[in-house]
């Protein structure tokens, strides 16, 4: 199933300068593992050492935070886009 | 100047003072980093700040501006833009004696030129927004950096662009497009603002002063422990209540004692630190009471809308200052919220919105719980007017309306007041 993953301007350089890449999965583990599988390079900065998202990363399905959802198992539909976004604070 | 760089809080990397705020190996948030002059006595430093302005360019030497304070000259700077901070702080003995406190003290952060602590933050990151030649100005807000932004730029002559939920209180609403600014209403909660606010800043040439320009912008928020020390006489204070959003003001508060404890203004440790948050948006207060380091994101529901981020960032940092100081975070109800309000208008004169509600109502929960000891100083950090949430106050008193004589005030008012004060 192909989605859509935003790439926020912070990966770019370790993502061969994209803004948006075009990947397959039916969740977002799916997803992110594909993804990594184009750019290897993003996944030690998204990832940490335990497989799970480091913290000061969101992710979004649709525009929803996947810790609303299942987390990286929240399913990704055919289509969808995933936005990945760094955490920031002030309001 | 004395920033030398900005440095991940996570991993350590060094990047240069440009408009950045993530680090690109890990993700974790930027901050500045400073050299200080070592050889500077603690006599010189105070004399420094002493004779600077009445404002928070006095502090200029621990912001991270490159060509020292804006404006004409250092005499003058309190003619330039909108000069924010050197708010009262102002002894409480009254609300003191009601919660069974020795010594209370209200940093009234309400008296800066839009009426909240946003001044502090806004100044320092348009200031900087500026040495780095940006022209237009930007923010995501829950309404109190909406005013502000808005403000700012009308004074700079900068264009700006403010990001609000479209649920917001109306005064805020009304007080933010007087100033001409470019007021755009986003359908969602100030999560979804900040998100579409992180994805433009990628796309626009603006400084949005809370995305791209945060590491500035958040060592404004550092005054407010200046100020406070500067005004107990170069003395740290036992605690400090101060209210959590994003947890951005009350970590830095922290590091404004830190930085001074450093270069030996102040001497003792930091003060016991409380975060105060409304029990509809508490993701800080419920990891801290679970014993984690991670918040987890909610969906905000509370009167205190200035206070009502999710989905905190700097949630981590908050709790790891509040345990490292022996101190806690709180969350009270949207009644109790009320109810801090008016007990601070009664005993101080200080009217507060929603957020001072919820950091009063904190202040009186700790009180008596018996947290606060009873020979320790408090201050609390009041970080906003009531007049932007007077809905919150709708209905909270009795009024009397009477035809004009005295008969018919004799027979309403006297009575009223003789029927309360013998109910007492």
């Amino acid at each position: 199933m192909a989605v859509t993953v935003k790439i926020p301007a912070q990966l770019r350089a370790a993502a061969g300068g994209v803004a948006e890449a075009e990947v397959d999965g039916s969740n977002v583990r799916e997803v992110l593992d594909s993804l990594f599988a184009s750019f290897s390079e993003l996944r030690e900065r998204i990832s940490d050492d335990g497989g799970s998202l480091r913290r000061f990363v969101n992710v979004y399905v649709a525009g929803e935070d996947i810790r609303f959802m299942d987390g990286l198992d929240t399913a990704v539909a055919d289509g969808a886009e995933v936005t990945i976004l760094p955490a920031v604070a002030g309001g | 100047m004395t920033a030398e760089g900005l440095k991940c809080r996570e991993c350590g990397t060094e990047y240069p003072l440009e408009a950045l705020y993530v680090c690109e190996r890990c993700f974790g948030p930027l901050e500045v980093a400073y050299q200080h002059d070592r050889s500077l006595s603690v006599a010189e430093r105070r004399r420094r700040i002493q004779s600077g302005p009445q404002n928070i360019w006095r502090y200029s030497d621990f912001l991270p501006l490159a060509g020292g304070p804006p404006g004409p000259s250092g005499r003058r700077t309190s003619r330039a833009g909108l000069p924010a901070g050197c708010t009262p702080l102002v002894r409480a003995d009254r609300l003191a004696a009601e919660l069974g406190l020795r010594e209370v003290w209200v940093k009234n952060d309400a008296a800066n030129p839009t009426h909240s602590f946003k001044d502090r933050v806004v100044s320092v990151a348009t200031a900087r927004a500026r040495e780095l030649g940006f022209k237009v100005i930007a923010c995501a807000s829950t309404g109190n950096l909406a005013n502000s932004v808005a403000a700012h730029g009308a004074a700079l002559g900068m264009e700006s662009y403010v990001f609000i939920p479209s649920d917001l209180e109306e005064q805020k609403v009304l007080a933010t497009g007087i100033y001409g600014t470019k007021l755009v209403a986003v359908r969602g909660n100030y999560d979804d603002v900040n998100r579409l606010c992180t994805e433009l800043s990628a796309e626009r040439d603006w400084a949005f002063v809370n995305v791209n320009l945060r590491p500035y912008y958040a060592e404004g928020s550092k005054t407010i422990a200046f100020e406070i020390a500067e005004q107990l006489g170069w003395t740290i204070p036992d605690r400090v209540v101060a209210p959590i959003a994003s947890g951005s003001l009350f970590t830095k508060i922290g590091k404004g004692f830190d930085e001074w404890r450093e270069v030996g203004l102040l001497e003792g440790d930091l003060p016991i630190m409380y975060g105060a948050q409304a029990s509809g948006c508490s993701p800080v207060a419920t990891a801290f009471a679970a014993g984690h380091n991670v918040c987890r994101p909610v969906k905000p529901d509370t009167i205190a809308k200035s206070l009502a981020i999710g989905n905190p960032a700097d949630g981590p940092y908050a709790i790891d200052l509040a345990r490292r100081t022996g101190g806690g975070v709180d969350s009270v109800t949207d009644d109790e919220i009320r109810e801090g309000i008016g007990l601070l208008a009664r005993t101080t004169g200080i009217f507060t919105e929603t957020a001072g509600g919820v950091t009063t109502a904190t202040l009186a929960k700790l009180a008596a719980r018996g947290d606060i000891g009873a020979r320790d100083s408090v201050v609390l950090v009041i970080t906003g007017d009531g007049l932007k949430t007077l809905d919150a106050v709708r209905g909270s008193f009795e009024s009397y309306e009477i035809d004009p004589s005295l008969a018919d005030f004799e027979a309403t008012v006297d009575e009223a007041s003789l029927a309360v004060s013998g109910a007492r």
